[in-house]
Formats: structure tokens, sequence, C-alpha cells
């Protein structure tokens, strides 16, 4: 492949927006509360908009006459390069909204940084996907600023979901070597730059939400390098399923 | 367990500029900032609006519709308010 | 009050008179108390079979074949969440309260169209449903734009543009299927097949069955009957099978000469009352679903109620 550096970073981009998106969905119908509901899918379909334009384009660099739906549905488990985070299952509403957080803080310094890239297409997808990363991000801190200053039980469950996924927020700032070369050409930015702007955003909502960063920082990662959860396995399981039973036809 | 209930709130939508924000409908809200929110998600998931005002409902106070012909009708017979009570000779324009 | 009070009799002669003069009915109007019943249940009815109906959609979506359908389906689901807060809220200008029309639902009290207690349990069935079911449900609601309470009927006027998409990509998707391989149109042929009577079962009992529409006709709640309304539907539907080359599950379906309609064969009314009285299929599914929702959803109000309050205390302190 003429690009594997891009190919492989913008897959990243692509199958995060693609896991987060289908697991937002499974919220449709079940949400706490009718308006919350409608929110919920509101953000799933713009991260499946996501995924369609920045696989597309990951099909593009590849070469091989690949659309979004060839990439999407027809890799191997070990194929998906998305982060860990995003594969975890929603939980309780708690856990859903620590996720979207956690990734919109980081979503958000990226797709700004992104719009500088020198590759047009990459700058084109990060003008459109930063705007709804905005409103994406807003949503989910009022949101745990609610739940962690709410109740007692929604505290809790705040603090819970902050425990449980803080062990997956240092992967999404993975580089690899051939990264390097994406960034001294403008491309990208450096991850560094990122992680200073979330660790700004978390620290700042968290303290509003009177939530503790755990102290215990052992992180976990794989994802990027496909090596995943059991969890993404029956993701995909209906992700993929009506393309693996009926293989080859239109729908 | 009701009053645990969010509060309702009637929403207004500007749908382009130049207009003025028009009654919508109404969602349920625990503060004036998710109501906002909602109401985006809710009333413009087909680029309705430009522009969102949110009102607690019970902030909302009506006339009496049992009034309405004390409060209303005086001003039907009121007809020298419209231009066309006066009568202009023919040939003169722009008035 | 400046007016010496009118009788009863006086206010419903006035009232009728309102409706039969086309003039809308608004929310702090007068009006008889069956009036309002009515329009209440009738508009939870519609709410709550809004966002049941979300559910056997919602199961598609992880499992959509391709992500412009996964999209399409979300938007769809979604706009029906959108469509039974409409109604919701206009159930709420009555004075009935959204939560409480919702618990008489999870208890039992309160209807939903019985058509969302069937399974989709195939793809073909959500172009199905889209084409046949939200087919037949804007037949009824294009009629109730012209509803003569006002606040209904301004809510029908934007569910029906909302739902004009509905029904077509429903369609598209049978149209896909019917054009490709034969396991796919015999899939949609098995979705048609289940789908057809529940679809007719879905405007109501026979006008002759059906009690109170004679009052809700007089009051412009109704603008037609169920047997006109379905009978609307058939004659619309079965061109659109025909284009598709499926088949409709009734060999006493023909066209008349003389009426200029669509005959068919006489519903199964047993089946119908069944499974409005809970014993279909997905009821009892539907119904902990939804009941589950708000459940699990309880901390997560008040939570958001409880920092309200803490806000507006430190503000004022
Ligand atoms: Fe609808
Ligand atoms: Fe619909």
């Amino acid at each position: 492949m003429k690009n594997e550096a891009l190919y492989n970073y913008v897959l990243r981009l692509g199958d995060d927006s693609l896991i987060l998106g289908q697991r937002l969905g499974e919220w449709c119908g079940h949400g706490p509360i009718l308006e919350e509901d409608i929110a919920m899918t509101n953000i799933s379909l713009d991260l499946i908009g996501q995924a369609m334009s920045l696989l597309d384009y990951v099909g593009e660099i590849e070469g091989q006459g690949k659309d979004h739906d060839a990439l999407a549905f027809l890799r191997f488990e070990n194929e998906y390069r998305n982060a860990l985070l995003l594969e975890q299952p929603n939980g309780d509403f708690a856990n859903t909204m620590m996720r979207q957080f956690l990734f919109d803080a980081f979503r958000k310094p990226l797709y700004e940084k992104l719009l500088e890239s020198t590759d047009q297409q990459i700058a084109a997808i990060a003008e459109k996907s930063l705007k709804e990363t905005k409103y994406h991000l807003k949503h989910s801190s009022e949101w745990i600023i609610r739940l962690g200053d709410g109740t007692d039980e929604s505290h809790q469950r705040a603090q819970t979901a902050l425990d449980l996924l803080w062990r997956y927020t240092d992967e999404l700032f993975f580089e690899t070597a051939d990264d390097v070369s994406l960034v001294a050409s403008g491309i990208v930015p450096s991850m560094n730059e990122i992680k200073t702007q979330w660790s700004k955003t978390v620290q700042s909502v968290l303290e509003e939400a009177t939530l503790v960063i755990p102290t215990n920082n052992w992180q976990f990662e794989g994802g990027r390098r496909g090596i995943h959860s059991e969890h993404l396995g029956f993701l995909l399981a209906d992700l993929q399923y009506m393309q693996r039973a009926y293989p080859n036809m239109k729908w | 367990m009701s009053n645990k209930e969010w509060p309702l709130w009637e929403v207004f939508i500007r749908s382009k500029q130049g207009l003025n924000h028009k009654h919508v409908g109404s969602l349920r809200a625990p503060d004036a900032t998710l109501a906002l929110a909602n109401a985006r998600d809710v009333y413009t998931r087909r680029s309705e609006g430009i522009s969102i005002w949110v009102i607690e409902s019970n902030n909302v106070h009506a006339s009496d519709p049992s009034d309405a012909d004390s409060l209303f009708e005086p001003s039907d017979t009121k007809v020298y308010r419209h231009p066309t009570f006066y009568e202009v000779p023919d040939g003169i324009k722009h008035m | 009050m400046n007016m010496k009070p009118m009788d009863l009799q006086e206010l419903e002669k006035r009232f009728q008179e309102k409706i039969d003069k086309e003039i809308k009915i608004e929310p702090n109007d007068w009006m008889p108390d069956e009036y309002r019943k009515t329009l209440i249940r009738q508009i939870s009815q519609h709410a709550h079979s809004e966002i049941v109906g979300m559910l056997p959609e919602g199961n598609w979506i992880t499992r959509a074949p391709n992500l412009r359908r996964k999209a399409v389906l979300l938007a769809k689901v979604q706009d029906e969440a959108g469509h039974g807060l409409y109604l919701y809220s206009s159930v709420e200008t009555l004075g009935a309260d959204r939560e409480a029309t919702i618990d008489d639902l999870h208890s039992g009290k309160a209807k939903y169209s019985s058509i969302f207690n069937y399974p989709a349990v195939t793809w073909a069935d959500i172009g199905t449903i889209g084409w046949l079911v939200d087919g037949a449900a804007i037949m009824n609601q294009v009629a109730l734009c012209r509803c003569s309470y006002g606040p209904y009927a301004r809510g029908m006027v934007k569910i029906c543009k909302e739902e004009s998409f509905h029904q077509r990509q429903g369609f598209e998707s049978l149209v896909t299927l019917c054009n490709g391989t034969p396991t796919q149109k015999a899939m949609a042929q098995d979705a048609m097949n289940r789908f057809w009577w529940p679809s007719l079962m879905m405007f109501g009992p026979s006008d002759d069955e059906s009690p109170n529409s004679a009052q809700s006709m007089k009051w412009k709640i109704k603008r037609f009957s169920n047997d006109e309304l379905r009978q609307s539907f058939v004659d619309a539907t079965v061109p659109q099978a025909e284009i598709l080359g499926l088949t409709i599950p009734d060999p006493n379906l023909k066209w008349n000469e003389e009426t200029g309609h669509y005959d068919f064969s006489p519903i199964n009314w047993d089946e119908f009352w069944q499974v409005v009285k809970g014993n279909g299929p997905c009821n009892k599914e539907r119904i902990e679903a939804r009941t589950k929702a708000k459940e699990e959803g309880m901390w997560v109000r008040e939570a958001a109620m409880a920092y309200a309050e803490k806000r507006a205390l430190k503000k004022t302190a």
C-alpha cells in the first residue's frame, strides 16, 4: 500500500466512530427519558455518518475499491482498530455518558487540529465532524456534572463508571512509529498536544462533578493493535450478522 | 414520586433570520440548559430552526377564553383603525 | 366572572356550533368532559403507539445490513420517539400528566396499536413495517390533521410531514429485496404474509362494532370511519404490491368494477381482540421493555432534578 501510515491512522478514526455509534444505537427505544433517547440517537447518527466518510477515505487510500460497508462489515475481529474504551458495553446511563465524555474530550481537540491537516480530505471531514463533536462534548459534560453532583446514587454510579473506564483512556493517545512521519508532514497532530487538552477538559468537568480520578493508573491497551476485549466479538456478531448470513447481496 | 418528574417547558423556534420565534410544542427538562439541548434534539432534527427559546410552562400566563368577548371584540368595531375605512379620490397614488 | 353562568346545555350547544363551523378547540376553551376524556384517551394511545412502535424496529438497528440502512433506521425510529413526544405534549394541554399516562400504559390500563405486538424477525420485516405499518398510520394521521382539537391537529401536521420518508424508505428497501436474489425476494414475501392482516387490523374494529365512533365523528375528533380508511389503504396498497411483485395473502382479493374498490376477505377479529387484550406474540416483552426503561431511568431523572434544585438554591443564597 502506498500510504500505510495514513491508512492505519484514518482506520482508527473510522473504527472509533463506527463502534461507538453502534453501541449508542443499542439505547434507541430504551433511554432513561424520551428526550434523552432522542439525544443519544442523534449522537449515534452523527458517529455513523462520520464512520461512513472516514471509512470511505480508508478505502480510497487502500485503493482496492472497498467502500465504507466493505470495511465496516467484512473484516475479522483483529482487523478492527478502535480503542478498547469504545467497545465497552453500555452499562447504565452513567457508564454510557462517562465513556462518551472521555471520548468526546479526546475527539474535540483532535478534530480541531485535524482541521489544519495538509490532507484536504481529512481537513474536510474534521470540519464537519468538529461541529457535531462540540455538541457531543457539551452534552456529555452537562450530564457528567449532573450525575456527579446530583443524588448520592447518581454520584456513586458516575464514580463507579469513571473507576471502570479510566483504565482505557491512555490508549486513546496511542501513537505508532509510523505516525511520526504523518506528524512531520503536517497531516496529523502529535498526541501529546491532544492529551494536554484532554486532561484539562477532563479535570475541570470531573471537578465540577465532584468526581475523583482513580489513583490506580494501571492502563489497558490493545484495540489499536487489533487485540480486543471479549465484548467486541458480540458487537460484531450483531453488526455483521446480515452481511455474513447473506453474503454478496445488496440491501 | 411525580414531584421528582421534570417540569414542562414550552419551546419557541425562529425558523430563519427575520422571522419571529414561534411556539412549536413542549418537552420535559430539569433545567434551562437541558431544556435548550432537548429542544434542539427534539424540535430541530430537520433544520427547522436557527434560534430557540424555552420557558417553563408554569411561567406562561394566558388570557381566559371566557373573557374573549370583552377582551377582543371591542376592537372589532374600531374600523377607523384600518386604512380601508377611508375613501380616497380615484387617481391618488402611493397612499 | 361578570356574566351569569351559562347552563351546560347552552355551553354544549355553542361548543357543537364551533365544531360545525370548523373552528378549532384550543386548550383553555370550554369543552364537554366527555370530549376531553375521549381526546386524552385517543391521543395518549396514539403517543404510546409511537413509543412502543420503536421497539420492533429498534431491535434491528444493531443488525442493519449496511451503514446507510442503519442511519435511516436510526433516524426513523428516532422520529417515532419525537412523534410520541409531540403527542404527549398535546395530551398535557388537556390537563393530563405525561408520566401518569405512561404509567397507565405500563399497568395495562392504556392501550396502544396492536400491530407492535407482532415480532420483527427478519430484515424484510423492517421494510415491510415502513411500507405497510407506517403506510396505514399515515392514512389515519392525514385524516387527523383536520381534527377539531387544535394541539392534536397541529401535532398531526408536523408528524405527517415527518412520516412521509418512513413509508418511502420502507418501500425502497423492499424494492431492493424484490429485485435481489431469490432468497431476498422470499424474505420479502414472508414478511408480507405475516404483516398484511395485522396492518389491516390497525384501522380498528368494523364501523358497526365501534360504539364510540359516531360521537367522535360528530365532534370531528375522527373524520373518517375505520372501514373507510381501511378500504382506502387496501386500494392504495394493492397496486404497490403488484409493482413489487409480491402476492397479497388473500385469495379473495379482487377489483370490484361496480364499487370501484378492492374486495377482500373478512378480517379475523378474534385474533385482533386477543392481541388487544394482551395475548399477542410480544405484548409482554413490549411492556416489559418500556417499564424497564422508565424504572432504570428513574435515578437519572432524579439526579438531574436534584442538581437543578441545588443550583437554584445556590443562586438565591
Ligand atoms: Fe410516527
Ligand atoms: Fe413512522
